[in-house]
This record gives structure tokens, sequence and C-alpha cells, in this order.
């Protein structure tokens, strides 16, 4: 370890002036509808909440509250878009969906405006991350619409239905691309819900897809909370369900289709382990960790939120990440050179403080990066427990922020046996420079995502998904049509 | 100190146990520095501190006393028209051009860095490089640019290229010493990662990318592995080491993208020409004229800045 004398100073010196994305070109309307049937409609009941900035706490817009009325005006639309929609070429459903993906790309600034606005996310991310994927995601299922034949090999194939889709607050256009892109390809028509936190860019996703010019009902979008999607889980007239968020929730869900002739995809809570060996790149394993934990605020089903690290390189890793930690900017979303965000609610930040406490009360010690965080808004410092075991539940149970908990091991099957003491099985991470040990761990991990010397890589083309209580059923790539089709003989 | 007690100071490190690299992750290290934004005051204050840190450079077969003295008017004249500006770190010439540059600089604490040790190929016997080195020296050289035997390292004499560099830290005497590990020919990161560490362990003041004869020069990928070398030896020895990346750095954008690299791996202590470096020869002008759109809001011709 490190003397104090040898400590690396990143306070004080030159820093970085503000560096704001300019929000000049962004409209968000004061008030937002339901689409349904191609248009923006008043919900049934009159009823609307507001959706706020988490990083100012300032509300940006109101947002029409769908009642169960209102699920149920969006399903006949679904329906009777379908009859259309399903019979259309193929060839035909992909130009629309090709076109959606070009719109996004066009306005690919607006969003990722708008996604760090009601979301916290920093603009860096939103601006890389999330809306080039979701125009990718648009894309590659494109290509599939006329092509499903060739994707399973003498089996006949045929659209669900209508698709009842939930999307969760951590990604919000993302997951609203790897919802109805798919299901789109497919020849189905959706009912999707974004998070009560979240709805505006899947609004402006509904404005992309009125000028995209899709059929009246093919893609419809309700906004609301819990109460709204217990409405669209519990509806008659769904043919399948497609869900991303809590295991708790997944649960209420599953339960409710039980019986049912629903299909459903459930994609839900983790907590994934990153494991380093001590023959990792360790600088790069250090990079890998920050990557894997406070990317996006660590509000990441699949982040690397437990970390494992082989007893000769722990000092050194611990103390290389504290350092990196001290680099990391915590602050305004907007700022393009913000690292971390805020948190996307005040519900969840109040969830996050709860998790430091347990941690503390347990006997775990936690250090935070000593960054300042602005006044107002919800911030949460970089944050790790180190000294934890797999009895501790800052080890056992999702935090959902940024939030990491350092456990050591001695030997390869030690490391395993921890990776996989864990409800989750959603994702995971191997450090080594050494390609059979990727090769064991990867084969052996019960995940769905394992990464190789790198962490939190998504692609259009690869499925993603979960094992035991992280999920059911895969989305994205080839397997991500299975979820939308009914496969004859 | 004699020869005996330095080589009780410095060992020759197990080059098996150094950490390897990862060159996926260097190369996303690197985008994540570029993805900076620099604006207004941070962007003055960096352009500033970049004039501070070039080491102006001629190395050239045609080099002539003349051309060595306007250099020196530069070094010492940078650009009078707007006040307040630093004065660059040091001149880097051959040996036989230092007694004319330390006539051309006086003493105004521009240091004079000299290339020594049959630079750029370093393919001479160890006395012939001890020789070029004293004469550096002798002439008025504060700072050694030595470079490394890169063909005893590929050969895996690493004990001979370690020997050879405490050698000629020795004939420095009180000058300091920067190591060229010439990285354009060491093939991976992974020997760049290795021949830092033995570099420094042989106890080297900087360590230097580039001879600028051997493309690719410096690059934010070998200067980021680099820095990460500095900061471990940094951990277990408490000695700093300075860093010069050269040759190939010529824009402002990309010198302030290496200071935000430096700022985010070394931390403020190294933010300073005490210990880092850009050997260059055009980027000063680059910056010159930056500073001057930042003042003005526009960019003047090049003709404005003079090319010593």
């Amino acid at each position: 370890m490190a003397t104090p004398e040898n400590k690396l100073a990143f306070d004080g010196g030159w820093q970085y002036s503000p560096a704001p994305e300019s929000t000049d070109h962004v409209k968000i309307k004061k008030t937002y509808e339901l689409f349904i049937g191609g248009e923006f409609v008043a919900p049934v009941q009159g009823k609307y909440f507001d959706t706020i900035n988490p990083a100012t706490e300032e509300k940006l817009s109101k947002v029409a509250l769908a009642s169960a009325a209102d699920v149920d005006k969006a399903v006949k639309a679904a329906r009777k878009a379908f009859v259309g929609w399903s019979r259309l070429k193929p060839a035909e459903r992909g130009k629309y969906i090709f076109r959606i993906a070009r719109i996004l790309q066009e306005r690919s600034r607006e969003f990722a405006v708008i996604e760090s606005l009601d979301g916290g996310k920093p603009i860096r991310e939103s601006r890389d991350v999330d809306v080039p994927l979701a125009a990718a995601h648009f894309f590659y299922y494109a290509g599939w619409a006329d092509k499903l034949e060739y994707a399973f090999p003498g089996r006949a194939v045929k659209p669900l239905g209508v698709a009842g889709q939930i999307i969760p607050w951590n990604f919000p256009l993302l997951m609203a691309a790897w919802k109805i892109a798919p299901a789109l390809a497919c020849g189905n028509t959706v009912v999707l819900k974004p998070a009560e936190t979240t709805p505006l860019t899947a609004l402006k996703l509904a404005e992309v897809i009125a000028d995209a010019g899709l059929p009246p009902g093919v893609v419809n979008i309700v906004t609301g909370a819990g109460e709204t999607g217990a409405a669209i889980v519990n509806h008659p007239g769904f043919d399948k369900i497609a869900f991303t968020g809590s295991t708790d929730v997944g649960r209420i869900i599953q339960k409710a289709l039980a019986g049912s002739n629903k299909k459903y995809t459930l994609e839900l809570g983790g907590k994934a382990a990153n494991i380093i060996f001590a023959d990792a790149a360790i600088d790069e394993a250090v990079e890998g960790i920050v990557n894997g934990i406070f990317f996006n605020q660590g509000h990441v089903c699949c982040a690397g939120s437990r970390l494992l690290v082989q007893e000769p390189v722990a000092d050194a890793v611990i103390r290389k990440l504290r350092d990196r930690m001290e680099t990391l900017i915590v602050g305004d979303p907007l700022d393009k050179n913000t690292d971390i965000g805020a948190i996307n609610s005040k519900q969840q930040l109040e969830t996050i403080k709860s998790y430091l406490a347990i941690g503390q009360e347990e006997g775990s010690e936690m250090f935070q990066s000593s960054c300042a965080v602005p006044k107002r808004g919800y911030w949460c410092r970089p944050t790790i427990f180190t000294g934890v075991s797999q009895s501790n539940r800052v080890v056992q149970e999702e935090i959902f922020g940024p939030v990491l908990a350092i456990q050591t091991f001695r030997t390869f099957d030690e490391a395993l046996i921890k990776a996989n003491n864990t409800p989750y099985g959603l994702s995971g991470g191997v450090w080594t420079d050494k390609g059979s040990k990727i090769f064991k761990m990867t084969q052996s991990i019960r995940a769905g995502v394992v990464w190789a010397n790198t962490f939190n890589k998504f692609d259009p083309t690869s499925p993603f998904g979960g094992n035991k209580e992280s999920g059911v059923g895969r989305e994205g790539g080839m397997h991500g049509l299975d979820a939308y089709l009914k496969l004859g003989g | 100190m004699s020869l005996s007690a330095v080589t009780s100071t410095f060992k020759l490190p197990d080059l098996s146990r150094i950490p390897t690299v990862d060159e996926v992750g260097i190369n996303e290290r690197v985008a994540r520095f570029q993805s900076r934004s620099i604006k207004s005051a941070s962007k003055v204050e960096a352009l500033k501190l970049i004039l501070s840190m070039i080491d102006l450079t001629t190395l050239e077969g045609q080099d002539t006393p003349g051309k060595v003295r306007q250099l020196c008017q530069k070094a010492i004249h940078l650009h009078d028209s707007i006040p307040g500006l630093p004065h660059v770190a040091a001149v880097c010439v051959y040996p036989t051009m230092v007694k004319v540059a330390k006539k051309a600089l006086g003493d105004r604490g521009i240091n004079i860095a000299s290339v020594a040790t049959a630079f750029p190929s370093g393919q001479a016997p160890l006395s012939v490089k001890l020789d070029d080195t004293r004469m550096a020296v002798a002439e008025g050289a504060n700072e050694i640019d030595m470079v490394i035997s890169r063909g005893e390292f590929l050969a895996g004499n690493y004990g001979m290229v370690f020997d050879e560099i405490l050698a000629i830290k020795e004939a420095c005497g009180d000058a300091h010493l920067k190591v060229i590990l010439e990285t354009g020919e060491l093939g991976t990161l992974d020997r760049v990662r290795q021949a830092s560490e033995l570099a420094m362990h042989a106890g080297a003041d900087f360590i230097k990318t580039s001879t600028g004869k051997i493309q690719p020069a410096a690059t934010m990928q070998v200067t980021l592995v680099m820095l990460q070398a500095i900061r471990d030896y940094f951990a277990a020895t408490g000695r700093m080491v300075g860093m010069k990346p050269a040759g190939g750095i010529a824009h402002s954008k990309l010198a302030i993208h290496y200071l935000v690299m430096l700022r985010e791996t070394l931390g403020n202590a190294w933010m300073t020409p005490q210990w880092f470096r850009f050997g260059a020869s055009s980027l000063a002008n680059d910056v010159l004229m930056q500073i001057r759109k930042q003042a003005t809001g526009v960019y003047q011709s090049a003709d404005y800045f003079s090319k010593d």
C-alpha cells in the first residue's frame, strides 16, 4: 500500500470549466397526452402527473395518467392495427422501422438532452450510449423483418398479436427500442408504458413514430405508474407481456400471468460478480470496475455491483480504484465532463442511502470520493464497501446505485462459488490475462451475460437476459425474435 | 556518489512480475480522456501550461549554429505581442549544438536538453555513448535525452540495457536524465510497460516515448501506459519520475488531451514543467494561435506567428 506521502493529489490545481450542452434546440411541451391510435389523446379520467428533473427538482412537464379505461382503448387500437400490420409485406414493415431508426439518428442530440434532463444521466452517456444504441436496435431489427424464416429454418413464423410492454427508468429510450423494435419487426403491435419518472423520451419517440408514418395503433404509448402497469398485465387483450424492472414486480407479474395464455419475458434485477484475477491487466480492470458499477449512477440491472478480487492484488486494486474515484466528476448531467449524474428519483436516493447505512451497521468500511455535489437535486457520491462478506446485505441485495461491495478470494473455485452464491444471474465479469481461465469461468458462472476483460458492453446482435431471479427469456439478437413469434412446425 | 553506491540504490526489476497491459482497455480509457470538453478559462490555463512544458526541438542532420540560434530566439520570445506568456521549458538539440544554445539562451531559466548516446539508433559502444553524454554535459546541457538499446532490449538482454542506463545516469552528474524508450520499435504495450519499469529502476529522472525519427512516435496509448508505470513506481518507492511524450504532437487540442490524461492519471503534482514535457517543434505556434483566438474570438493567419 502507498504510504501517506506517496498519495496522489487530484483536488485543486487545473480544473475543467463548465461545458454544458445547450438546451436551446429542445422542445418539451407543457403537457403530454397519451399516444393511442396514432394520435395524442387526453386520459379518460383527466388525471395528470408531473415529471421532474432529478438534478434540479424542477418540473419539466405534466404527463397524462392512464387508467384501465385508457389501457383498454390502447389495446383496442393495437388489436385493430394488428390486422393490417401483420399482413403487411414484411419488407414494408422493415421500411417503417428503418425510418424510425433514421429519424432517431437525425434527432439524436435532442433525444440525448431530454434523456439527461428527465432521467439525470450524464449527457456523455445519453449521447454516446443510450441514443446511438436505441437507433442501432431499430436498424438491426428492421433488417430482420423480411428474413424471419431464415432465423428459424423449417419453421412457420407468425406474430403473436398485441404485446404489452412495461419498461424501467434507467434506460428509458433504449428500453423502449429493445421492446418495440423486435415486436414490430415480427409483425406485432404494441402498447408500451414508460416508467413514471422518465416518460419524456418515450413520448418523443411517439412523435417520431407519427412522423415515420406508421399506421395508427401499431405503437401506443400510455404513461402512468404501477397501477397503469397492473392494468396492462391484467388486461385480457394482450398476447404477450414484456417487462423490465425489479424482481419484486416481476414476481407479481409472473403470478398474475400464471394460467393465462400470454407469453412473457421478464428482465429483472441482478447482483453481478466482477472477478479480478491477480494476472489481470490491473489498470484496465480498475477501469472496468468503474464502468461496471458507476455507469449510469449504478442504475443498471447488469451492473458489476460485487467486486471479487484475488488477494495478492487486492490492496493495489483498491488503492487504484480510490484514486480513480477521486477523478470522477459528479454533477450537472448536461455538463459534457460529468461522469456521474443525478440519482433518478428521491425514492431511489432514499433506497441507496438506506443501504449505505446498512453497510456501515454491518461493520463494513465505507469509502466515498471527496467530490462536491450540488445542493439541489438527488446525488450520491461513488461509494465502495470493503471488508464485506457473502453474509452481508450489501453483498446479497440489489442496491441499484453507485455502490460497490468488495470481497477478496484466494482460488478460482472460491471466486466461482461466491459469484454463483446469489439468487440473481444476469451478468458477470472476468478479468485475467489467461485465455483458458476466461473460458473456464464464463462456462461456470450461471448468468445470462458474462464479459471478459470488459464490462457493460451492449450490442443489438447479442442476446441479453437472466437466469434464476434475474428473469425469463432473452432480448436482442436472433433470440429476441423468438420472444415475439409463434413458431409452427 | 560512487558507482557502487548508485548500483546499490537501483536494482533491475523482475520484468515477469510487471502487470500486463490490455490494449483494448487502454484504447477505451484514451477515448474517454478525449471526450473531456475543455473550455474557456480552463482552456487558456491549459494552453499556457502547455507552452511552459514544451521542449522546443531541432534534431536534424542539417542543423547549424544559425538554425539553433534562431530556435533559441523563439524559445525566449515566443510571441511578445501577447503579454504574460511563459517561456518554454527547454530547447532540445544535438550535443554539438549545446554550446551555441547556451550562449544564445544565457541565464533565462530555459534549460538545454541534449540528445546523447548515439541518438537516434543507440547503435554504438557504451564508451562512445558515455563520451557523447559527458561532452554534452560539459558544454552546458542540464538535461540529457538518452536512447535505450532497443536491439538489446528486444533480444532479452535486460541487464545490459539496465547497466547502460545506470552508467549514463552516472555520467550525467547533476544533469537530469530522460530515457527514450522509442516505443515505436518495441512492438506491444506490454513491452512499453516493461521498458518503463526498467528505465525508472535504473534511475531515469524522466521517461520519454520517442526520438521522433520512428513512426509511430508518441501516442496517447503509449503515454498512458508509461504514466501508469510512473504511478506504480511512485506508489512503491515514493520517487516521482517525469514523463515526456515526443513526436507527433502538433496541435493544441491533442496536447490538452495529454494534460487531461496526466491530471487524471498522476494528479496535480505532475502538472508542471518539472515533471511533464512535450517534445515538439511545431506545437508552440498552434498553442499561440489558440491563445490569441481565446482572447479575440477569431483565428489569426499563421503568418502572424514566427517560424523559427
